[in-house]
């Protein structure tokens, strides 16, 4: 019991070890020269007014260059309702009609 | 009528008209200030959430039918549904939207983006009738 | 380091903090409460790294599901008259 406790202890050390090395490896916050700051974050910076006619660019990310993503995250919300209703509503009414 | 509830009621009753003026902003303005249409839609029906949840149920019901929060969340997947083939009519890829030739007018202004302002207003009411709905199924379920 | 460093770090200490306590408190309900804190705390920090649109839905969707979790517990636990 106090051998398992020590092991325990040990692993959760040297996970946190090998994660907070993990963060410390991280490129700084907001740096211009970040691999994710590519060609793409160029042409949205660069074109999305000119191309969307739309001052904020989250939105002319969302609704008009990733529409379709937007229509099938709509879905998923419409198939989750759906899904609540069949289990909570459609229950009841089969259970009267029994 | 206990006093808890007729405070509760009565500032129910103040707040809840800027509640709603505020969610719509946040839908209508999506192209122009923070925000957008998914967090519009949460805050419209964090309205009715409140509404119910101060007057009932049966009162929550009154105000908005279970038909409506269907229709409205069915019609709102058609709705962007068919906004996208407005491209496919053009000629041009699904959702497109400079593409197919829509004025994009004045950037700054609500009419600005074409589509987007429409696409937003279907996300939106989508939402807002989804959280409506799953609110009062888990309330008027029998356990 | 800034007064907004600073700022930036106690609140980074709140959300642990509050993560913390929703997993070993004991009245469900409380636990919602704290959820609340961890969410709004979330969307301070959100709009301190400048995306306000982020900060918007975190805080509405963070409330909604609030609610919608505490209607939950409110069915489903016993409660005391």
């Amino acid at each position: 019991m106090k051998l398992r406790n020590l092991l325990v202890v040990f692993i959760a050390i040297s996970a946190l070890y090998v994660m907070l090395g993990a963060v410390a490896e991280l490129p700084p916050y907001g740096a211009p020269d970040n691999p994710t700051f590519n060609q793409l974050t160029e042409r949205y910076i660069g074109k999305a007014l000119e191309e969307t006619g739309v001052l904020n660019m989250v939105t002319a990310i969302v609704l008009d260059y990733r529409a379709y993503d937007t229509m099938f995250e709509t879905i998923v919300l419409f198939t989750a309702a759906l899904a609540v209703m069949v289990a909570l509503k459609l229950g009841e009414g089969m259970g009267d009609r029994k | 009528m206990k006093i808890r509830d007729l405070i509760l009621k009565r500032i129910t009753t103040l707040v809840l008209p800027f509640i709603q003026v505020y969610g719509f902003y946040v839908i209508f303005h999506g192209q122009i200030s923070p925000g957008g249409s998914f967090a519009g839609g949460i805050i419209v029906a964090l309205g009715f959430i409140a509404y119910a949840t101060a007057f009932g149920t049966e009162e929550g019901r009154a105000v908005l039918p279970e038909k409506v929060t269907i229709s409205a969340e069915s019609y709102g997947t058609l709705w962007y549904a068919l906004l996208g083939m407005v491209g496919i009519v053009k000629g041009v890829p699904f959702l497109a939207n400079k593409l197919a030739g829509i004025d994009l007018g004045v950037p700054g202004t609500i009419s600005s983006g074409g589509l987007i302002a429409l696409l937003g207003i279907g996300v939106g009411i989508r939402v807002a009738s989804t959280m409506v709905t799953l609110f009062f199924t888990m309330l008027e379920e029998e356990v | 380091m800034t007064m907004v460093d600073y700022g930036n770090i106690a609140m980074l200490f709140i959300l642990i903090a509050a993560s913390l306590t929703v997993y070993f408190i004991r009245n469900l309900l409380h636990a919602v409460i704290v959820y609340g804190v961890f969410s709004f705390i979330m969307a301070v920090i959100w709009l301190q790294m400048n995306s306000p649109d982020l900060a918007i839905t975190e805080a509405a969707a963070g409330i909604a599901t609030t609610v919608l979790m505490m209607l939950v517990i409110f069915r489903t636990s016993r409660r005391e008259e």
